[in-house]
């Protein structure tokens, strides 16, 4: 490679560094405003700030939906495994919400571990199946992350 | 390495000639592919189990997507290409993909949307993954309008060069969005390292398609810079000469 190429060649590797690494410190500077949401255990380690619109997400508790027979008022627990948070929602449910999905809801903090929510949005994993398959699952036993009920081939 | 073939290919004229030959091949596997994958995808793939046919519009979803990243390396490796090497026929090719690349991120965020409407319950949420997808898409829109205000190509191409392989920064973050951060976005279905989360029946139409977007991308990326060499070298003899064949022909 002749010298002019091989200087240009340089300079555009330094701007690439140099670009990278700004956005990289800017990146990790505003990790904590580019996640979504808060998960339970940051919620209850008073990561997530109070009196403020947040977005909290897990999976729905099993067995922790109640729905109200008068209204479409619903309210349930969001869990990751370490801590969970009840939730308080009026309105239309997506319609991959079930019970052991993961979702996320949009809303503020009332007491400690309660927050009301004005949008509910349901989190799709990455798992597609057709629906034989899942039956199959279903009676060996081997699906455990999804919810049996409410399941519609 | 010898890298004769390149310098050889990298001529506008022999380029021309090359391409032509290539073109009615992929064109046919292209059309192969994509009538394959189409038929096999939206007939006779199974339905998902939660979220039934909705779930077809990965088939377009995915590849649009992947499309639009790998169009974007390309544009960042033509610039490099034209800005170190000073070959013509990179910047050529660094304009001709832009377009094509734009309106494969624009597919790939209109499917998304309409997907996460039944499926999210939102057309939109400002997640990592859907604002760096946004932000692909301004890249683009910035080359072309880059590429078209300033009138000196030169300049134009140094221009539009620099600013493809800055933008590159933003590939891996596009790309581990969904591991870095919260988002609500899924993580990757379709991985070219580990095993699918995807039973074969599903992802095999996935891959056809996936492979044959990018033939449709390289033929469609042929035709535009096979014309665009015809405009920008139409005073050579040899242009001369072809378009006369041509006219010849369909006279």
């Amino acid at each position: 490679m002749n010298p002019a190429r091989k200087k240009r060649l340089l300079i555009i590797l330094l701007i690439v560094l140099g670009v990278g690494a700004a956005v990289g410190l800017a990146l990790l500077a505003l990790q904590q405003n580019i996640n979504l949401f808060y998960t339970p255990t940051q919620i209850a380690t008073g990561e997530a700030p109070k009196d403020t619109r947040i977005r909290a997400g897990g999976l729905v508790e099993k067995g922790s939906l109640v729905r109200d027979a008068q209204s479409l008022a619903v309210s349930f627990r969001v869990t990751d495994g370490l801590h969970s948070i009840n939730i308080q929602y009026q309105g239309i449910l997506p319609d991959l919400f079930r019970e052991g999905q993961g979702i996320v809801a949009l809303g503020r903090l009332r007491a400690p571990g309660l927050l009301i929510a004005d949008e509910v949005l349901a989190k799709h994993d990455e798992q597609y199946m057709p629906p034989e398959v899942t039956k199959a699952l279903e009676e060996t036993g081997m699906l455990k992350h999804y919810e049996k009920k409410g399941a519609t081939p | 390495m010898n890298w004769t073939w390149f310098h050889r290919l990298s001529a506008p004229k022999s380029f021309y000639e090359v391409s032509g030959r290539w073109l009615p091949w992929l064109t046919g596997l292209m059309l192969v592919l994509m009538l394959t994958g189409l038929l096999w995808a939206l007939v006779f793939a199974p339905a998902d189990y939660q979220q039934g046919n909705s779930f077809r519009i990965i088939y377009i979803h995915v590849p649009a997507a992947f499309l639009a990243q790998s169009v974007y390396l390309m544009l960042a490796v033509a610039g490099l290409v034209g800005v170190v090497w000073k070959i013509k026929l990179a910047d050529v090719a660094l304009q001709q993909a832009a377009p094509i690349g734009a309106w494969m991120c624009a597919l790939a965020l209109i499917t998304g949307a309409i997907w996460g409407k039944p499926t999210w319950g939102t057309w939109w949420v400002w997640d990592a993954r859907l604002t760096s997808m946004l932000i692909l898409l301004f890249l683009y829109i910035g080359i072309i309008a880059l590429g078209q205000a300033i009138s000196n190509r030169e300049s134009a191409a140094r221009a539009c060069a620099v600013l493809a392989i800055v933008g590159v920064v933003n590939l891996p973050i596009i790309k581990y969005s969904v591991e870095w951060w919260n988002t609500l976005h899924q993580p990757a279905t379709f991985k070219l390292t580990e095993k699918p989360s995807m039973p074969a029946e599903m992802w095999w139409p996935l891959l056809i398609l996936v492979l044959a977007f990018y033939c449709f991308f390289a033929v469609v990326l042929l035709m535009r810079m096979r014309l665009e060499i015809l405009k920008r070298e139409a005073r050579t003899s040899w242009v001369q000469a072809a378009l006369k064949t041509l006219v010849g022909n369909n006279a």
